[in-house]
């Protein structure tokens, strides 16, 4: 095991996603609670619903799901490129003339540090998307924090969060090994390996939608 | 490639030349281990290669250093940490002892290790990559060189210089090297034993001084393709 090169990947996946994922997360959370206050006109529909909706909303799918679609952007787009990069300038083939079994060193640090890190990615942006949510309501006025903070403890399922955390975990695996599979096997020169990251990129997201299917299908 | 039959003697520089699309680089890469052959036999010291699978391969792999045409210098690394890398990966020597041994290959190179060893491979003209590449290569003590067009994308002289820096390598340490070109100026300068690959066969094997002499019409039309080189014959 490559140690190093792991604490590495986990450095550069996990500290350098966090502003991305903290203004995305913020964002979402904010735009969901602003949206569901929007919809809800009856005033026989309690207003804290809009907490609630929020919570599960951001646990369940806004985090784990658009939380990796845009980090594919980031994370898989950066290792096919990176990848791909050594592949075509032959850096990839000096490994291997040197001894060393370039998919180890290469793609087992990222793969194991997508699927450390990227869960964790995930959780922070699910409290900082419930904490948006906190801030446009209380910004707005359509619910007072007291009243937000309160709900979003009610009635909550842990279960709720170990889907949440299970599909961030098979969106990290198809993110981080799509992407490296793309950068390895890319022939060619530099357009190749801008091809090789944009279909690292695509194929991801479709995967990680199907698979966002698949999961709520079978655990909800 | 076909019917491709050839033995590389140590302490000399073996050159395979042959125009573009001849095989010269797909022989290299076999020879390396990079593309598998369909049939036959590369030995090393009497140990055949292409019968290894990947584990067994390695202590003939820690044996081999190699030139790439595009120097391949990990480009996330500094210029001591891609020398050190081998020496990372397959000793137990002290950091210290790293980096003595990537000071003593810098200089070896003629690079001052003071002023490059903290630059990154992109901060480096073309010869300095290459010099950093054989220095690399050279790193954990070489049996085996192979290289890669190591003059491609230079200027004539830096070419000679680098050509020159892996004939002297090659004598000092009694290295077997093998240096894939379609560079006359190589061929002339460091050529002791050429071999001439045309549509991927060995048309031709020789020294550099029996190319002037030979009657093989594929060779005289490679190696005389220029009017300068015509015209050196003619003289």
């Amino acid at each position: 095991m490559y140690w190093k090169e792991l604490t590495d990947e986990m450095v550069s996946m996990g500290v350098g996603s966090l502003g991305i994922v903290a203004v995305v997360s913020v964002s979402f959370g904010a735009v969901m609670a602003v949206q569901t206050a929007y919809q809800l006109t009856s005033d026989l529909i309690p207003k804290s619903l809009i907490a609630t909706i929020t919570r599960d909303s951001s646990i369940l799918e806004l985090s784990p799901t658009i939380g990796c679609l845009i980090l594919t952007g980031r994370i898989g787009s950066r290792i096919a490129s990176q990848i791909g990069t050594m592949r075509v300038t032959e850096q990839i083939d000096a490994l291997e003339i040197m001894g060393i079994n370039s998919p180890a060193y290469l793609i087992l640090p990222k793969l194991l540090s997508g699927i450390i890190m990227i869960p964790l990615l995930v959780t922070i942006s699910m409290f900082l998307s419930i904490m948006g949510g906190l801030v446009a309501c209380s910004a707005s006025g359509v619910l007072s924090s007291q009243s937000y903070l309160q709900t979003i403890t009610e009635g909550f399922i842990p279960f709720m969060l170990a889907v949440g955390l299970i599909k961030s975990f098979i969106f990290a695996f198809i993110m981080t090994t799509v992407a490296a599979y793309q950068g390895f096997y890319v022939s060619g020169g530099a357009l190749e390996v801008g091809e090789a990251s944009t279909r690292a990129m695509v194929v991801s997201c479709i995967m990680i939608l199907v698979a966002d299917y698949l999961v709520a299908q079978l655990l909800l | 490639m076909d019917n491709v039959s050839a033995t590389f003697k140590p302490g000399i520089t073996n050159l395979i030349i042959g125009g573009s699309g001849s095989g010269k680089t797909t022989l290299l890469k076999c020879m390396v281990g990079l593309h598998e052959v369909d049939s036959g036999e590369i030995s090393y010291s009497g140990q055949d290669f292409t019968k290894m699978d990947f584990k067994e391969r390695i202590p003939i792999r820690k044996e081999i250093g190699m030139l790439f045409q595009g120097s391949a210098l990990f480009d996330s690394m500094t210029v001591e940490q891609n020398l050190m890398f081998p020496m990372d990966m397959f000793t137990d020597m002290t950091l210290k002892e790293k980096q003595e041994r990537a000071n003593f290959c810098l200089k070896r190179v003629s690079l001052d290790p003071a002023d490059v060893n903290r630059k990154m491979p992109s901060e480096l003209s073309g010869g300095m990559k290459k010099r950093v590449g054989i220095a690399r290569a050279i790193a954990l003590k070489p049996k085996y060189l192979f290289c890669d067009e190591p003059n491609s994308g230079l200027d004539p002289l830096t070419g000679i210089i680098i050509d020159k820096l892996i004939y002297e390598i090659t004598d000092e340490y009694n290295i077997t090297t093998v240096v894939v070109t379609h560079d006359m100026n190589s061929v002339m300068e460091i050529g002791e034993n050429v071999i001439f690959l045309h549509q991927g066969k060995k048309w031709w094997e020789g020294t550099k001084e029996e190319i002037s002499r030979t009657d093989n019409k594929e060779l005289n039309d490679f190696v005389f393709a220029t009017s300068f080189a015509r015209k050196m014959k003619e003289d």
